[in-house]
């Protein structure tokens, strides 16, 4: 079993906040090739029911923790994303202020036709500007030779 | 571009949701990489890429993958407030020049806490028939 410092499963991280900001989510969405005008063009959101620009599913991934302790993981030359999960509670506006803390929840480590890999699970929470929780994420970071 | 609105009663089991594809570049990986701040040289430097061991150089963003079937299910769905739930699981490897078909099948539709909920299965393969990402996905339809 590949050695790291159990210690820092649990901890979270300190909070980080952002402002969602409607060119942000315009340039995301572009980046995706997503021209649904909900994400581009307000008038065209509050037609469709929403005060304002409304951020796309996977713009969370935007809001970047801070940095967490160090699992000290002696292991590894490629480090690869190897899965995102999200459950969604409340929407994400433009104007939003987001508060996000992450966490280590795991470290596994299989053997696969690759060779040895370790899967490292990061748990997220995202908060609005009223301290609602707005989604949940789990991700899933892959550490091979 | 009106939406033709889904119902929950008129979903069933084993329908299709309507397929989404895209033909990544380096273009749209490096317009990723800003927007979404993921800056890993691994999807836009080749010999960054090349010296991690990806041989062939360039990856997609697994996020970037993950958006298009997020996009894929907020084409279908009413709203994307509708989305619920969605979790993918990385496989081959996506690179520029590919065409990537996002691909769902409902598996399951129930009614729990008063909402009216399907759950998907949902992938992106690559032209080669390769799954490049795989998952789930949960959303809550209207009834008529």
């Amino acid at each position: 079993m590949v050695e790291f410092d159990r210690s820092v499963l649990g901890v979270e991280s300190a909070p980080i906040t952002y402002d969602v900001e409607k060119g942000a989510i315009r340039k995301f969405a572009e980046a995706i090739g997503d021209d649904d005008p909900i994400y581009h063009d307000e008038k065209a959101a509050q037609a469709a029911g929403f005060k304002t620009l409304i951020a796309p599913p996977t713009f969370l991934c935007t809001f970047r923790a801070q940095d967490l302790p160090d699992l000290k993981i002696q292991f590894g030359r490629v480090r690869l994303n190897g899965g995102n999960e999200y459950e969604y509670y409340k929407p994400i506006y433009a104007g939003d202020t987001i508060t996000v803390t992450a966490k280590y929840v795991d470290v596994t480590e299989r053997t696969g036709r690759t060779g040895k890999m370790l899967f490292v699970i990061t748990e997220l929470t995202f908060k609005n500007q009223q301290g609602d929780v707005v989604a949940k994420g789990r991700n899933t970071g892959i550490m091979r030779e | 571009m009106a939406k033709q609105k889904v119902y929950y009663d008129d979903i069933n089991v084993g329908d299709a949701i309507p397929t989404l594809v895209k033909k990544p570049t380096t273009r749209q990986l490096v317009k990723y990489a800003g927007a979404s701040g993921d800056y890993y040289e691994i999807h836009y430097d080749h010999h960054f890429a090349v010296n991690a061991g990806l041989k062939d150089g360039v990856i997609v963003h697994g996020l970037l993958t993950a958006g298009w079937l997020a996009q894929m299910l907020t084409d279908w769905l009413p709203s994307p407030t509708a989305l619920k739930k969605f979790g993918v699981s990385y496989r081959a490897m996506a690179r520029p020049g590919d065409t990537i078909s996002c691909k769902g099948t409902i598996v399951n539709k129930y009614e729990k806490d008063g909402e009216h909920l399907v759950d998907c299965e949902i992938y992106a393969e690559n032209q080669r028939g390769e799954k490049c990402a795989v998952g789930t996905a949960t959303a809550a339809l209207p009834k008529r």
